[in-house]
């Protein structure tokens, strides 16, 4: 204890502050990614249903949607949108910016691997269902969900793991979550090596229990 | 009863069935023989409405099953249907499969749906297997599970499509012997089969499928022992 509190005395200028800065940043990382991934999931659970259902009009165009999302670089979609709404005269806080274009962008990654889940479950298993008696919407939930979602967990953990870590990039828009704090600590104390290190240590911190609870989850659903 | 009248059924421009006429008395036994591709699957398809017709009428116990503003979903409450595709929930085990329509569909509580689903399951032979997930199960077991699942809902007619067919030949016996016991104990079946000699065995009368029509209809000492037909003689010699 005496010995680290010695070392961080001589790299001057990152006091116990500071520590607290970066918690706090890191609280503002995972309010935003969570919100993100929640609303995304949500959402492109419902997109994916719609492309898996494949029978309305709008289904191209909301694949080209969803495709733009995905293929246009995340920091390219956040500084139009942050900067598309004052011309319009709603002029939006970086935070509100930041979670819808995150939301968005989630939301087209988890169509994908919603859809791939749907798909997932055969027709067989379906009719199956609905010759019980099933509605359509009892064989989504009580079927379709279920097995579909056991069958993607492990990609929809890795879209929620690169979303957490894409947070970063509303750091462009002004708003402190971790990476804008380090890079402020940084330009102060002239430490990146410390501060980069704690940093990483955070996001570690941050996406570890997604990537534990996503293998806990699958161990759980072993049926076989 | 179930009244099939003049059903025409076809898939783009592929005709499956051309004018099927067929009466299911209660207590019935009937089963479907005939080459691959010749619409017998379809049918039980058509009758619980999970395929539309383009032609004729299906009436089961009066409704009109593909009439405009019939609930199909009441409707197959009362027409149990079993598959040649094992489809297990595979998620759920053996005892919350057969419960989950009975309860979710009839809306009967738990601790009555788990009862319900404990006695078919016992009446398949599978009383031993409550917690088993279906994909710890030989196939002639799950075949046994789809038909308590379907018991589950007390329907009135049961369609078996091809349910023997996709399972290694030592596990047909078990599931044909529970075809006969259901049989047996007066239930009315649709079955759709390439066992021949079970045909024979248990069906009060055989229709022999050919080319989306009805080539020939009656007891089993008719079709089987001493067809009229000359396409029902063929393809009986080719399948002995």
């Amino acid at each position: 204890m005496e010995s680290t509190g010695s070392a961080i005395s001589f790299f001057t200028g990152f006091k116990a502050a500071d520590l607290w800065l970066l918690t706090e940043a890191a609280g503002r990382t995972l309010l935003i990614s969570a919100l993100s991934i929640t609303c995304g999931s949500i959402l492109g659970m419902v997109f994916g249903w719609i492309l898996s259902v494949g029978k309305w009009r709008g289904d191209a165009t909301l694949g080209v949607v969803l495709d733009a999302f995905r293929s246009v670089p995340l920091i390219i979609q956040l500084i139009l949108f942050y900067n598309f709404f004052p011309i319009i005269g709603f002029p939006l806080d970086p935070f509100v910016s930041g979670t819808i274009v995150l939301s968005l962008y989630t939301s087209a990654l988890v169509a994908a691997v919603a859809r791939g889940g749907i798909e997932a479950v055969p027709t067989v298993t379906r009719r199956a269902a609905r010759s019980l008696g099933l509605t359509y919407w009892q064989d989504l939930r009580y079927i379709v969900l279920p097995i579909g979602l056991r069958a993607v967990l492990p990609s929809w953990a890795g879209v929620a793991l690169g979303v957490l870590k894409d947070s970063a990039l509303v750091s462009v828009l002004g708003y402190v979550e971790l990476l804008r704090a380090s890079q402020i600590l940084i330009t102060r104390t002239q430490e990146p090596f410390l501060i980069l290190g704690l940093v990483g240590a955070f996001y570690f911190a941050l996406s570890f229990p997604i990537a534990r609870l996503s293998e806990r989850l699958e161990r759980r659903w072993q049926y076989d | 009863m179930i009244e099939i009248k003049g059903v025409k059924k076809s898939y783009d421009d592929l005709e499956v069935l051309r004018g099927i006429d067929l009466t299911v008395e209660v207590g019935e036994v009937i089963s479907i023989i005939g080459a691959s591709g010749s619409g017998k699957s379809t049918l039980l398809y058509c009758i619980n409405g999970l395929e539309p017709i383009q032609g004729g009428q299906i009436v089961v116990d009066g409704v009109d099953v593909h009439a405009k503003g019939t609930d199909v979903n009441a409707l197959r409450r009362r027409i149990g249907m079993v598959f040649q595709q094992y489809n297990a929930f595979p998620h759920l085990t053996t005892l919350e499969n057969v419960a989950l329509a009975p309860k979710i569909v009839l809306g009967k509580p738990k601790a009555e749906a788990a009862e319900i689903a404990r006695r078919q399951l016992a009446h398949v032979g599978l009383g031993d297997k409550l917690d088993v997930y279906p994909g710890r199960m030989s196939g002639g077991q799950q075949q046994r599970l789809a038909i308590a699942r379907a018991l589950a809902m007390e329907p009135g007619y049961m369609l078996f499509d091809e349910v023997t067919s996709a399972l290694d030949p030592e596990l047909v016996g078990e599931v044909l012997d529970t075809l006969r016991l259901l049989s047996d104990e007066g239930m009315t079946m649709l079955v759709v089969t390439h066992e021949i000699g079970f045909a024979r065995d248990v069906s009060d009368r055989i229709a022999y499928f050919h080319e989306g029509v009805i080539e020939e209809l009656g007891p089993p000492s008719q079709v089987i022992q001493d067809p009229t037909s000359d396409k029902t003689r063929k393809f009986l010699a080719n399948v002995r």
